[in-house]
């Protein structure tokens, strides 16, 4: 019998999503493990949060692999063990990032107050009471270390991606390895370097410039590496195009690819920002830590905001550590807002102009 | 009996324009009637459809695959031949944002019924792919069984089933002295067969080959096709191809699908013979005698 | 430098005398050991998380939650590392005692877990585990990307076949995610060799060797050449500027190493 009416079009459905009877399953079997874990806990000498948690986490496992053996065997028993078990690895692995973020938010905003941008520390101690004193000389400091640190690494970073996957001369074997052996730095013996290189010899004395150069070391790679996903993801047309018009390469990047990839490079850099900002080793090494303002890079210590929170950790009162972590709650919104900005620039198409 | 054809006009068209040689060919063949061996009774699509996010893509097909046959799903690209296999083996839920509708029969029991296992789903119905697809990390003895410790089956003999399966997939004599070696070691028609081979290892009712011989050369596509002929008494075949010459060799039954920019249907089903000879839609007649497609 | 020379691996020494430079002399043995110590409990603990979660987040993870967790773990790779050590220090700490107690109470049949002394708080075991935490960000990214890449092809062959989840990702995913996965973890050991600012907060720096995890006292090639860059005279600070070089071709090996393996993963699928 062939219908000759044209069908109305069902409803799309999708069979294989968690039925309101699967959720069910899952919401009893949590009830169960709940439920065993507090009666195991009152019965016997386990004790405390630990204990509760353990008892659940095994109760939830041995009831859900029961449950799934008898629904449909040993694959699917397997299968649904292994799923919690990686779901409990993303919990661990995501709670100290809420913890962190909690915790600064709740010490940091007791010792802030919005004088901490107008005034720096040349007459107070660390602890004094919170509301004296600020971190404008900290936050004048890492503006200096970060720009200067910029000025150097970004052009030899993005040079250097851009040598690495545009040219790709002789030297790209060698540089490779180079960038790769800077990528793994640890951060104070980047400061050591800069120290036997710069300090010991010449300047003798800490100042602003040196902080930037360790700084540098660590940025160029960050900025180097991204730089090279970034220009990697140009299509190969664009380039022949600047090529065929007849210029040669070293033009034809600067005129064509890189401005197609402006956006993915000012990621880059500001990705390598982020990551310096908040180091703490080499400047300690090498900038020293003033209270006062100093706007002179080459001479004379600075204060930057690592270090605000470096020294105020150290002095230990109630009231140095409440300055501690309001530093710190300044220099993670700084981080934060530098992150987001990479990413919105970062996701933004890398198209053709 | 023949299985239902939809969208049927009552359009008889004596078509003069035939090109002699696939209807040759078709009728070349030696017509096989339905299958009473004991391979279930079938699988049968009724009035599925499949979306892709908000995309309908596919539109109320409904085709019976009766046992022991072999059914070839025809027509140009992109009209959702391939899409339709897999919501046979719900391997199309896989895409992000999928959706379907209709009922796939298995032995009588919707496929997609709640509760139902779906692994134990696709041991009965396998897959063959375009691109083949062997284990890299296994040796070609691994491959083959690999299908059971996937699902955790056990068999008695595996040296057996090992030859078996590379025996019915025409690969035993190939590779017998070498099944410890690496399966991507092999060309690329015998690498399709060793997917054949893992395919046929968990006993499937049904077959669903997708293009399996598109990214192949001619004379292992030949040796494929005779291969898919001999399955055939075993397992029930269906095999979506772009090549007409080769749905006419090898199919008993062909059903034609066709998109006019909206979601695919299939336009009409029948013997390999009637559809490459006598096709009763005006628009299955112009695909196969090449005047699109 | 030719003060690599006189530093002693085998010998546990003291920086002594100030210059008297017959006297002292300086051997970073125990720091070493102490960076191993606290960088292998940093991997123990942070790479099996780290696993799970790339695992997680590649093959589970709901498309709407996906991203959220991805950039927040990416987030915290951004942190700077002297947030870390006070939230090691003040946060982590209480918890980090009351675990050190536990496998004290239950497991010191291990020699690590015993306790010589009843100090639980600042021992490496603590720094280890804040350190974990520093390297998540690090080995979930990559072996996330890793993971991303296992093929699509193989992916559906095994689910074809029958298999489950967890037995496509034992015949496809892993196999093939492997090599890249070490070369992850390498990275993350890098890491956690060479931290400086965290180590040195969490951790009570006590120049000796300390295998008793559980026990207030330890410390890194890194912390200790912040430690004593303070007040060190100038030849202590040839030793501590040795004491670096050291360090640094320790991480330039294990990272060279890492990038290899990184770098070759995928090529052969095994």
């Amino acid at each position: 019998m062939s219908t000759m009416t044209k069908p109305t079009v069902p409803a799309p459905r999708k069979p294989w999503a968690a039925s309101p009877k699967d959720r069910g399953e899952t919401a009893g079997i949590l009830a169960a493990a709940i439920l065993i874990s507090w009666g195991l806990v009152a019965a016997t000498p386990l004790k405390g949060k630990l204990a509760y948690a353990a008892v659940f986490f095994v109760a939830y496992l041995v009831i859900d692999f029961a449950v799934s053996f008898r629904k449909a065997g040993r694959p699917a028993a397997v299968d649904s063990l292994f799923r919690s078990l990686v779901t409990t690895a993303i919990a661990i692995a995501v709670t100290p990032i809420i913890s962190i973020l909690v915790t600064v938010w709740i010490r940091g905003h007791k010792g802030f107050h919005w004088t901490l941008f107008t005034k720096d520390m040349h007459s107070n101690a660390f602890t004094d009471p919170i509301s004296q004193g600020g971190l404008l000389h900290a936050i004048i400091g890492t503006f200096l270390l970060v720009i200067f640190a910029m000025i150097i690494s970004v052009p030899i970073g993005i040079l250097t991606a851009i040598y690495l996957t545009e040219i790709r001369g002789r030297f790209t074997r060698p540089i490779e390895f180079l960038v790769q052996a800077m990528s793994g730095v640890p951060s104070i013996v980047a400061g050591l370097f800069i120290y036997a290189a710069i300090l010991l010899p010449f300047t003798k004395t800490v100042n602003g410039i040196q902080g930037s150069l360790a700084l540098a070391i660590l940025m160029i790679p960050t900025v180097a590496r991204t730089s090279q996903e970034v220009l990697k993801l140009i299509p190969g047309d664009l380039r022949e195009a600047g090529v065929a018009l007849g210029g040669t390469q070293w033009r034809s990047v600067a005129l064509v690819v890189v401005p197609a990839a402006r956006s993915g490079l000012i990621t880059a850099m500001i990705l390598g920002v982020a990551r310096v900002a908040g180091e703490t080793a080499p400047i300690l090494l090498l900038t020293g830590g003033s209270g006062t303002k100093n706007f002179n890079v080459f001479s004379g210590s600075l204060g930057s905001l690592p270090n605000y929170v470096w020294q105020a950790f150290s002095a230990g009162t109630p009231e140095a550590i409440a300055r501690a972590w309001a530093g710190i709650l300044v220099l993670l919104v700084i981080v934060v807002i530098l992150f987001t900005a990479a990413r919105v620039l970062g996701n933004r198409k890398v198209g053709k102009k | 009996m023949a299985p239902e054809s939809e969208n049927s006009q009552g359009d008889e068209m004596e078509s003069t324009a035939q090109k002699g040689s696939l209807s040759d060919i078709a009728a070349a063949r030696v017509q096989k009637q339905p299958g009473n061996n004991a391979l279930g009774v079938g699988l049968e699509a009724r009035g599925v459809h499949a979306w892709f996010g908000e995309k309908h893509a596919l539109s109320n097909v409904s085709l019976d695959f009766w046992p022991g046959t072999v059914t070839a799903l025809i027509g140009p690209s992109g009209c959702g031949k391939s899409t339709f296999i897999r919501t046979l083996n719900r391997m199309h839920e896989f895409i992000p944002g999928a959706a379907m509708a209709g009922e796939v029969l298995l032995n009588g029991e919707d496929i997609y019924a709640p509760g139902v296992d779906v692994t134990k789903i696709r041991l009965k119905v396998g897959m063959v792919f375009q691109k083949p697809n062997p284990f890299p990390s296994m040796t070609i003895a691994e491959n083959v069984l690999a299908g059971l410790k996937l699902a955790q089956l056990k068999v008695e003999n595996k040296d057996d089933l090992l030859e078996e399966c590379l025996e019915r997939a025409g690969l035993w004599s190939e590779v017998k002295d070498r099944l410890g070696t690496h399966g991507g070691a092999l060309s690329g028609g015998q690498q399709q067969r060793l997917c054949i081979a893992r395919a046929l290892a968990v006993r499937p009712q049904v077959l669903l080959m997708d293009e399996p011989c598109s990214a192949l050369d001619p004379g292992s596509t030949l040796r494929i096709e005779e291969t898919i002929s001999q399955l055939s008494s075993s397992v029930t075949i269906v095999i979506v191809t772009h090549n007409m010459q080769q749905a006419a060799r090898v199919s008993d039954y062909t059903a034609f699908f066709l998109s006019d920019g909206g979601p695919g249907q299939m336009v009409e089903v029948g013997s390999t013979n009637d559809i490459f000879s006598r096709p009763k839609d005006e628009r299955t007649e112009n695909y196969v005698t090449g005047r699109f497609g | 430098m030719h003060f690599l020379t006189s530093s002693n691996w085998d010998a546990v020494t003291n920086d002594a005398g100030q210059i008297d430079v017959k006297a002292s002399h300086f051997g970073i043995a125990a720091m070493l050991i102490g960076t191993m110590i606290v960088a292998v409990i940093a991997v123990v603990v942070g790479v099996p998380i780290s696993v799970g979660a790339a695992i997680y987040l590649t093959f589970y993870a709901p498309n709407a939650i996906k991203k959220i967790m991805v950039s927040a773990i990416d987030l915290m790779a951004a942190f700077p590392s002297v947030l870390f050590g006070l939230w090691g220090f003040f946060v982590l700490e209480a918890s980090g005692e009351y675990w050190a107690k536990l496998l004290n109470k239950y497991f010191s049949w291990i020699p690590f877990f015993k306790l010589p002394a009843p100090y639980v708080s600042r021992s490496p075991f603590i720094a280890g585990l804040v350190l974990a935490v520093m390297i998540i960000p690090i080995v979930t990214s990559i072996s996330r990307e890793i993971f991303s890449q296992t093929p699509l092809d193989r992916i559906q062959a095994a689910y074809a076949l029958g298999g489950t989840r967890f037995a496509m990702l034992r015949a496809v995913a892993f196999p093939y995610a492997r090599s890249g996965i070490v070369g992850g973890i390498m990275l993350g050991l890098g890491r956690a060799m060479g931290e400086t600012v965290a180590v040195y907060t969490v951790l009570n720096i006590v120049y000796q060797v300390n295998w008793h995890i559980l026990f207030s006292a330890g410390g890194n090639v890194a912390s200790m050449i912040l430690l004593k860059f303070g007040e060190a005279s100038p030849y202590e600070i040839k030793a501590l500027m040795a004491a670096g070089l050291v360090l640094f071709i320790l991480t330039l090996i294990v990272n060279s190493l890492a990038n290899l393996i990184v770098s070759r993963t995928g090529k052969s699928g095994r």
